[in-house]
């Protein structure tokens, strides 16, 4: 499917045009069971296992909601400032798909359990922007299709499918945003930190893992663009399943400037679903309908209204643990850092790994100073995340720990690390196995100085007689000898005590 | 001794079974042997579980040689409509579309008759998926009317009224959208009852319309349908819509009938035109009647029922056309059209087109149109508001009288062919019980007598307020009683031996 | 009052995937604006100021406890399937987004 469209650059598009946005995240829910019966929604497990009459639609199978799903949902909404349904019901979507059981979905319609809030999110340079919550409301997955007999298993000239209905009935959390106006060129940008902090959200009520990559969180990216200076939207496209960050944002920019393409060259742009490729960035369009979706909604009758009372709704409220924004607000506070260095610290999904080092006792300079450092190059050249690593927070926290009792310098601690990292057990099993410890016995220390004065008389002259800075060399010298293993300061002082100098 | 078994009521039977008199297996085999002998005229089964009921009742045989307790109709043979799943015996919903299929589940239903010991005879034949009033839309062929075979037996539940009204069971399952207990019940000379909904759990009870359905039982007396009533109903948690409350006291009210001081309404808006004049005869034989056993007649006036069948047919087509999605050849049932060339999409259309039939497809198109952008709230949306009006009047009605009557069906039983052509006709048979299911009261029909133009059945219909179940038979037992005495007999005696 | 052609009926049997024939298409034509042609009476109530009834009985939070409860097997699961491979149910290509 290689079609080539025409594109302006982003700069030219933002010049004339004002792009608006909505976005439409998906995050399944990590409920121990599906959304409308007690299959378990364990993930890869064989195909159909985890079916049962409710989840595979047979004829007489009925549904019964899962409290904890209407529980994540308040949560959900609450964290988002949304105001919570004192009555709504769920409601059927028909259209038929094989990947949906009953050819219907139960979703919710015109009565969200959540509706009307906002998210503030945060941008690389700290600038904070308020994305408008339309509504949240709860809905089923469908089951997964494979495609037999075409290209990479691509829908596209397979000669069938086949369908496993165990991700059939896992709950879903729809959540839309309002049309987002006036972030201008920084649209894409404020499209990633949204679905970035969404997801950090998410992660934070612990309602779901919200992995992107193994399809736990999608994003729907619908754009349009109006001239500068007007009010009324454009027409809108629709790009469905954008998986990761970075793909979100592309996809936003690759519309902006397709859109400006078709709009600059006086066509215009027709409402579709469009599908986003991560190899070349670019968006294509999806099969053209011959007819437009009539859902046909209307209230689910074989579930009753779902009526949270204020108290219940009130006692989630009172239980939300503290909330990404807030929390990196207090941290950074707490550290004395900038935002761009907490930036990087998100960018590295480095704040997880650091906040455990601190609560297993490191002090908070040490545990950024080493996910930041050792651990953040080592994970580049591995091309794994943090979070990837085979070294644990408590781990790291043992290290920061043996450098400040003295045990361990940063050059033995690196190497500590590194040993972990290989595999070859804990910090105190590195250690121990590879003998990495600064030597603090003084007679072993006083006779290496001893020798390394000797063995460099001009350079002992030279301190003699007041060049304090040649010290570094015997100090190398000495640190030489003890394979790393000496403690450098100590070794310095020393130096100078046995040459009868004192520093400064 | 055969003849004897199968004209015996359920509690006879159960009592009969109890004090060792009779053993299952023998009231099994009697009605398996005139099932033998009489169906293929009939046509009330469109399966038969010979083997299955002898297992049943050689198992309730054992109970009691064991001296465990019996339940109150264990070992009673049953019919049971072809709606409900049932693991591994054919549950076709009367549709093409499933013949074949094999549950790998029991309905709640299924699950409470078996642990009562019920034994279960059979699949009965019915409209397809329910969507009917007289059984003739069965995929598999119509059913005759055991009063006159070439009459219909009411429907959907036209196989199990026609499988009471011949002996071939002494209880039956139906269930209820619109009329579908009530209305075969009439013009068969038994009894149904559509309880309150809620009352019977609808899990594993193949969808036609789920705001409406409702499962009932359906007998030749009032006391067989009271025991059965209370062996069926109660709390599901599989059914978010299952009543949560304990089963009103049926199996008392239909032993001590009485009417005595009660206040009985008469509707104005269920008499007139399109009413058969003996219809009319016997049902006001009947008011008559509860006037002589000491009832007060309140006449009432319930404007919006005017708008009941209307609503009806787009509440109902709407909710089906949507519950119908699911039949799409992939996942179970009949698939059509797939040559290797078909998409999956064309496959269902094709399955879809030769799996229903036109009564069918008409109600699923009629439902299609309801809710479509543009129209929902002209109809989908105003039946749903007519719905409350109706509620509304019941409520008022209920705050003057204890219970309702009124004759079940305009008419009694036409002739199968009649109306097959004429759907609004064909919709009109249930003028009478579809306000109490968009309500979602409580209503029974019994039989009142025949009419005399035609010497065929006609149904009285009582009607309660919800969770109220046990007025119909506080009232049923009474009404029937009386009529036994006044007749010397039973009604069902006087229908033609088949 | 309504008037449906056949082209709604068409769109209506593609909505409702009903690969209906020419002949059925007209039939029903006729019947559908019959019927509601008679029931779309019940838009005399639209004006009305009265609250829907979607359920007969005022029941709300029917909830279960999210607690795990044995599923069918994969074999009970595929029993129906008019095909199967792999242990999932087969199904003829799919006209899809891609
Ligand atoms: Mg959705
Ligand atoms: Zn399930």
């Amino acid at each position: 499917m290689t079609t080539t469209t025409d594109l302006v650059s982003y700069e030219d598009a933002l010049a004339s045009y004002d792009p608006v946005m909505g976005l439409e995240v998906h995050v399944e829910l990590g409920t121990k069971t599906k959304m409308f019966c007690g299959c378990s929604t364990e993930l890869g497990q064989d195909a159909n296992t985890q079916t049962c009459p409710v989840c595979l639609g047979l004829p007489g199978a009925l549904p019964v909601v899962n409290a904890t799903g209407v529980e994540s949902a308040i949560k959900i909404g609450l964290a988002l400032n949304c105001e919570i349904a004192e009555w709504c019901r769920f409601a059927r979507k028909n259209y038929f798909y094989p990947d949906m059981p009953k050819n219907f979905q139960t979703s919710q319609y015109d009565e969200p359990i959540a509706f009307n809030g906002y998210l503030d999110v945060q941008l690389e340079d700290g600038e904070t922007f308020r994305v408008e919550i339309e509504r949240a409301h709860m809905e089923e997955d469908t089951g997964k299709s494979t495609h037999v007999g075409g290209a990479t298993g691509r829908i596209h000239g397979a000669s069938h499918s086949l369908l496993d209905y165990n991700r059939a009935g896992i709950p879903l959390i729809e959540i839309v945003t309002k049309p987002v106006e006036g972030a201008g060129v920084r649209a894409p940008e404020v499209a990633k930190a949204y679905v970035r902090e969404l997801r950090e959200l998410i992660k934070a009520l612990g309602v779901s893992e919200a992995r992107m990559e193994m399809g736990q969180m999608r994003c729907d990216v619908n754009l349009s663009l109006r001239p500068h200076g007007t009010e009324k939207f454009g027409t809108r496209s629709e790009t469905k399943n954008v998986n990761s960050l970075r793909s979100v944002e592309r996809a936003a920019r690759f519309e902006i400037q397709r859109h400006a393409a078709v709009l600059s060259s006086g066509g215009t742009i027709i409402q579709e679903t469009r599908h986003f490729h991560e190899d070349t960035g670019s968006t294509t369009s999806g099969r053209v309908k011959e007819e437009a979706e009539d859902y046909r909604y209307f209230p689910e009758p074989d579930l009753v209204p779902v009526a949270p009372s204020r108290e219940w709704v009130e006692e989630i409220r009172a239980a939300l643990p503290e909330l990404p924004l807030a929390r990196r607000t207090r941290l950074l506070a707490e550290w004395g850092i900038s935002a761009t260095d907490m930036q990087a610290i998100l960018n590295a999904g480095a704040l997880e790994p650091i906040v455990a080092t601190i609560d297993a006792g490191a002090d908070a300079a040490s545990a950024r100073k080493w996910w930041m450092g050792e651990l953040a190059r080592s994970a580049n050249e591995s091309g794994k995340s943090l979070d990837e690593l085979s070294i644990t927070p408590a781990q790291v926290a043992r290290v920061t720990e043996l450098v400040s009792k003295g045990d361990l310098n940063d050059k033995l601690a690196r190497q500590v690390i590194e040993g972990v990292l290989a595999g070859e057990g804990t910090p105190d099993e590195v250690v121990d196995k590879r003998g990495l410890k600064v030597v603090s016995d003084e007679g072993a220390l006083t006779t290496a100085v001893e020798e390394a004065i000797a063995g460099n008389p001009g350079i002992a002259d030279k301190i003699r007689g007041g060049k304090v800075a040649a010290a570094g060399a015997l100090v190398g010298a000495v640190m030489k000898a003890t394979r790393g293993q000496a403690d450098a300061a100590r070794v310095k002082e020393l130096i100078l005590e046995k040459l009868g100098v004192s520093e400064g | 001794m055969t003849d004897n078994i199968i004209k015996l009521t359920a509690a006879e039977t159960a009592a009969k079974i109890a004090s060792g008199e009779l053993t299952a297996v023998q009231v099994t085999e009697a009605h398996l042997a005139r099932i033998e002998a009489v169906d293929e005229k009939v046509h009330a089964f469109l399966h038969v579980d010979r083997e299955g009921a002898l297992a049943q009742a050689r198992a309730v045989d054992e109970k009691r040689a064991k001296g465990e307790k019996l339940g109150p109709l264990a070992g009673v043979p049953l019919a049971l409509k072809d709606i409900f799943t049932t693991e591994g015996i054919p549950t076709t919903v009367g549709s093409k579309i499933l013949e074949g299929w094999l549950p790998p589940y029991d309905a709640t239903l299924t699950k409470k008759l078996k642990a009562a010991d019920v034994v279960i005879l059979g699949k009965t034949n019915m409209d397809e998926f329910a969507m009917g009033s007289s059984t003739e839309n069965s995929a598999y062929g119509p059913t005759g009317n055991p009063w006159d075979l070439t009459k219909i037996p009411g429907g959907s539940g036209g196989g199990s009224s026609a499988a009471l009204a011949s002996f071939q069971a002494p209880l039956a399952i139906g269930t209820d959208t619109g009329g579908s207990i009530r209305q075969p019940a009439a013009v068969t000379g038994t009894v149904g009852v559509k309880p309150t909904y809620g009352a019977v759990s609808r899990y594993g009870m193949v969808a036609f319309s789920s705001s409406l359905d409702q499962g009932g039982p359906c007998a030749r007396t009032v006391l067989d349908a009271a025991l059965l009533h209370e062996v069926i109903a109660g709390h599901d948690p599989l059914d978010s819509t299952s009543i949560d409350a304990p089963v009103p006291p049926v199996v008392e009210a239909a032993r001590n009938g009485s009417v005595e001081g009660m206040r009985v309404g008469v509707v104005k808006q269920f008499r007139g035109e399109g009413y058969q004049a003996g219809v009319i005869q016997r049902f006001d034989e009947s008011v008559a009647l509860l006037k002589d056993l000491g009832a007060e007649i309140v006449e009432l006036d319930c404007p919006s029922f005017d708008l009941a069948l209307s609503a009806y047919y787009l509440i109902a087509p709407s909710e089906c056309s949507s519950n119908l999605a699911r039949f799409d050849g992939l996942r179970y049932g009949l698939r059509s059209g797939d040559d290797g060339t078909n998409s999956a999409e064309a496959v269902t259309s094709i399955t879809r087109e030769a799996g229903f039939g036109p009564e069918v497809k008409r109600r699923i198109m009629l439902g299609t149109y309801a809710l479509s952008s543009g129209y929902y709230d002209a109809y989908y949306g105003s039946a749903q508001k007519v719905r409350t009006l109706i509620t509304r009047d019941f409520e008022k009605a209920f705050e003057q009288v204890d219970v309702i009557v009124s004759p079940t069906t305009p008419t009694t039983a036409f002739a199968i062919g009649e109306r097959a052509d004429d759907p609004m006709a064909m919709y009109l048979a249930d003028l009478c019980t579809i306000p109490t299911n968009l309500a979602g009261n409580a209503a029974m029909s019994l039989p009142c007598g025949l009419a005399p133009e035609d010497n065929l059945p006609v149904g009285l219909q009582i009607i309660a307020p919800a969770l109220k179940d046990d007025r119909l038979y506080k009232v049923g037992a009474a009404v029937e009683a009386a009529f036994v005495e006044r007749w010397g007999h039973p009604l069902l005696e006087e229908a033609p031996s088949l | 009052m309504p008037g449906i052609t056949r082209e709604e009926v068409a769109h209506l049997a593609r909505l409702a995937r009903l690969e209906l024939k020419p002949e059925e298409l007209e039939h029903f034509a006729g019947q559908l604006d019959d019927i509601i042609g008679a029931v779309a009476r019940v838009s005399e109530v639209a004006d009305q100021d009265v609250p829907p009834t979607s359920h007969p009985l005022p029941l709300t939070n029917v909830m279960r406890a999210d607690e795990v409860r044995p599923s069918l097997t994969p074999e009970q699961a595929l029993s129906g399937a008019p095909a199967q491979e792999q242990q999932r149910f087969k199904v003829p290509q799919i006209l899809g987004e891609d």
